[in-house]
């Protein structure tokens, strides 16, 4: 294991390294630009021996991860904000197909009005797809999910694809010490891919894509139904293993301080790096608050959620996305599936910052709550 | 039961849906009159006519490519 | 080049009676052979060969969505260099539709990044499964269902997007037009696209019974007839070197062959004269 200073862009393209992936197609899109970059960087190098598909568009970047995935090798690709939205029918076909395929999201807004700054809108508006879908909290977490990200996909119970989330700019961008596993441990905790469904063999042919009449494609659904129920024990499975190798361990979520805690904040990403910090202090000052972090947001871990917010007397669920008129799309999945007194906020749209300030008033809020849904940190002129 | 993914294993398989129900009219080939030109084997959108110039009637959709294609007229469609 | 007795593509299929696609997939298979990879944009080909749980396809095959094959082409021909598999051929089967108008962003990708892909786009000029709307291959003056003639319109009125020179454009080494109704010069065209390195291109003019409007013995009959009168041109463009690759021995009037078909019936005097004048001048610079 090195411990390197790098850029969470940069970790990711580690990952990838010691994932080993025969194709890359990428397309550049700020903020994920780097990572395709230095994937070209390795392979020129000799340091990744993948075919590196310099695709004209995203959607192509997708299909030829479909192509190749369905031939039968392991891929990876990377995308943002636009570049997912023009992916989007392809996102549902690769989940469809069964494909697992392992994709990094630089969650940037999307337009318009045009933003390069970061709100998961994106990777949110694609979790019908059929996509598992993990959002880092640091660079650490982004390079090890990506090698989880294979473990779980390639999984037979599972062949789902999935999306690992880093929020653009504040990840992509922001420089951290990483631990970056050396190639034998890697090698021991995800072994190479070797397709046993599906793939394209003149010695075995297969037709993959076929159309379905509606006396096949509702149990094609459910059947992927099944396979993201069956994933939460995989993902639980592929975690206990790579704590055992590598001694990081992850969750479905992660529960700062939320045993004892009356108010429970609820977030995905890097934000819940300002969460605890906030919650250090007010603990400090005697005050009974807790973080419950979503680290998997497909499958929805409602059992691991409601378990988490049991004692709380209210609940916070901030969301970096918006689906008007209902409010934030975490807030409304966990009001769905349990009974909370949960408020949702929306909160750094198109990078709008969020500072400590706004937790404490969040935090505030939801104790003397207006209304069910409110939206945090917009320019004065607009309240 | 549908596969994962939808995926089709059985190669050739549409083989179980015999189209020759489709056909109003049969091509009927005089052997004796064939010059092995192979324009029936090689036009038929089916490919239901093989080397020895048996046409293979489960298939057979009664197009008339290949009564129409054939130089010498050694293929009459009929009334099925 | 060995043209094999076997039949990579099964009968049972969902096709029209009389189907030029299905011929033209058949002969390319016949000479491509077992070891290939076959991709195909959605459409005509696609629906009638794929109705899960079946497959009329002998071959691997891949389909995935209507603007994409030669994008999925890009990548099966990667993975499968990539597994030291670079003898299996990877061919991708297009509709105009699915090549000429929401595929050519793709394909212009794929060939600019030189894969060792053949792409066949089957012409029928039209998008023909979802019942004959009008492509970019829609040829001037036909009658299509978003071209229709009507009191106040001839049917389609611009000309037909010339889709192989584009390709050429793109320096691909070998580019070819071709048709179900000469296969001897298809097939060697195919094989020739095989032997090529990188990418090859054939433009397969498949004549279709129920978009064009004529009797389903007649296929073939119609994509001679359109080869015959200089509607279409059978060519190969080897490194850049344009050649004819046949020529009719006396060049027939465009008229016959549009009023064999139900989808230029309604065509006035005047609109013939202009299709035929346009058909001149392309075949005398030709010498055709």
């Amino acid at each position: 294991m090195v411990l390197k200073v790098i850029s969470t862009n940069m970790a990711v393209a580690e990952a990838v390294k010691l994932a080993k992936p025969l194709v890359v197609p990428v397309y550049p899109i700020t903020p994920q630009t780097s990572i395709s970059e230095y994937l070209a960087q390795f392979v020129a190098d000799g340091e990744l021996k993948a075919e590196y598909i310099r695709v004209e568009s995203e959607h192509s970047a997708i299909s030829a991860a479909v192509g190749a995935s369905g031939t039968g090798v392991r891929v990876f690709t990377a995308t943002s904000s636009q570049g997912m939205a023009l992916m989007h029918e392809i996102i549902f076909a690769a989940a469809g197909l069964r494909n697992p395929i392992v994709l990094v999201d630089a969650n940037r807004a999307l337009s318009a009005p045009l933003s390069i700054w970061n709100d998961q809108q994106d990777t949110i508006s694609e979790r019908d797809s059929g996509w598992l879908q993990i959002y880092a909290e640091n660079g650490q977490e982004a390079l090890d999910s990506v090698l989880i990200s294979y473990r779980v996909s390639e999984d037979n119970e599972v062949l789902l694809p999935c999306m690992v989330c880093l929020d653009g700019f504040i990840l992509t961008h922001t420089v951290e010490p990483v631990d970056i596993p050396n190639s034998e441990d890697a090698d021991k905790f995800l072994p190479p891919y070797k397709p046993e469904h599906a793939f394209l063999d003149p010695e075995r042919p297969m037709s993959l894509g076929a159309f379905t009449d509606p006396d096949y494609y509702m149990d094609a659904r459910h059947d992927m139904e099944l396979a993201m129920e069956r994933s939460k024990k995989v993902i639980e499975k592929a975690h206990q293993e790579f704590a055992d190798i590598f001694g990081r361990e992850y969750g479905l979520v992660e529960k700062y301080k939320c045993k004892d805690a009356e108010t429970i904040l609820v977030a995905m990403g890097s934000i819940c790096s300002t969460i605890k910090d906030v919650i250090d202090d007010l603990r400090s000052q005697g005050e009974k608050v807790g973080l419950l972090r979503v680290r998997v947001f497909r499958p929805f871990p409602r059992d691991e959620i409601r378990e988490a917010l049991e004692g709380a007397s209210q609940v916070a669920v901030l969301d970096k996305n918006i689906s008007f008129g209902v409010g934030g799309v975490l807030y409304n999945n966990i009001k769905a599936k349990m009974d909370v007194n949960a408020y949702g906020f929306i909160v750094g749209l198109g990078g709008r910052d969020i500072t400590p300030k706004h937790i404490i008033e969040i935090i505030n809020k939801t104790k003397n709550p207006i209304t069910d849904v409110q939206w945090i940190g917009l320019r004065e002129e607009e309240i | 039961m549908v596969t994962i993914g939808a995926a089709v294993k059985e190669p050739g398989s549409t083989r179980k849906n015999k189209t020759g129900s489709w056909r109003t009219f049969k091509p009927m080939l005089d052997k004796d009159k064939c010059i092995d030109c192979d324009n029936c084997v090689l036009f038929c959108p089916e490919g239901c006519i093989n080397q020895e110039y048996d046409i293979d009637y489960d298939y057979c959709k009664g197009c008339g490519i290949c009564a129409e294609e054939c130089p010498v007229k050694a293929i009459k469609m009929e009334r099925d | 080049m060995e043209i094999s007795e076997k039949e990579f593509l099964a009968p049972g299929h969902r096709g029209c009676a009389g189907c030029g696609a299905t011929i033209g997939v058949r002969l390319a298979l016949k000479v491509l052979g077992k070891n290939t990879v076959a991709v195909s944009a959605t459409g005509c080909l696609e629906i009638i060969t794929s109705p899960y749980p079946e497959t009329a396809w002998e071959i691997p095959w891949i389909h995935l969505a209507f603007e994409n094959s030669a994008a999925v082409a890009s990548g099966v021909e990667r993975a499968l260099k990539a597994l030291g598999k670079d003898d299996t051929t990877v061919v991708t089967f297009a509709g105009d539709g699915g090549t000429a108008d929401i595929g050519l962003q793709a394909l212009s990708g794929a060939m600019e990044r030189g894969h060792n892909i053949i792409y066949i786009c089957y012409d029928n000029e039209a998008y023909m499964n979802t019942g004959v709307q009008r492509s970019g291959a829609t040829p001037y003056g036909a009658s299509t269902t978003t071209s229709p003639h009507g009191k106040e319109s001839f049917g389609e009125d611009r000309p037909k997007k010339n889709i192989p020179m584009i390709m050429a454009a793109h320096g691909v080494p070998y580019v070819a037009t071709a048709s179900i109704s000469y296969p001897e010069d298809f097939m060697k065209k195919v094989q020739k696209a095989k032997e090529t390195e990188g990418p090859a291109y054939i433009h397969l003019s498949q004549p279709c019974t129920t978009g064009w409007g004529y009797d389903p013995s007649k296929t073939i009959e119609m994509g001679r007839m359109a080869v015959e009168s200089g509607s279409w041109i059978l060519y190969e463009i080897v490194d850049g070197h344009f050649r004819v690759t046949y020529r009719p021995m006396q060049r027939k009037l465009v008229d016959e062959y549009l009023n064999a078909q139900k989808r230029f019936k309604h065509l006035t005097d005047e609109e013939r004269q202009r299709i035929q004048s346009h058909v001149d001048a392309v075949c005398a610079e030709l010498k055709i």
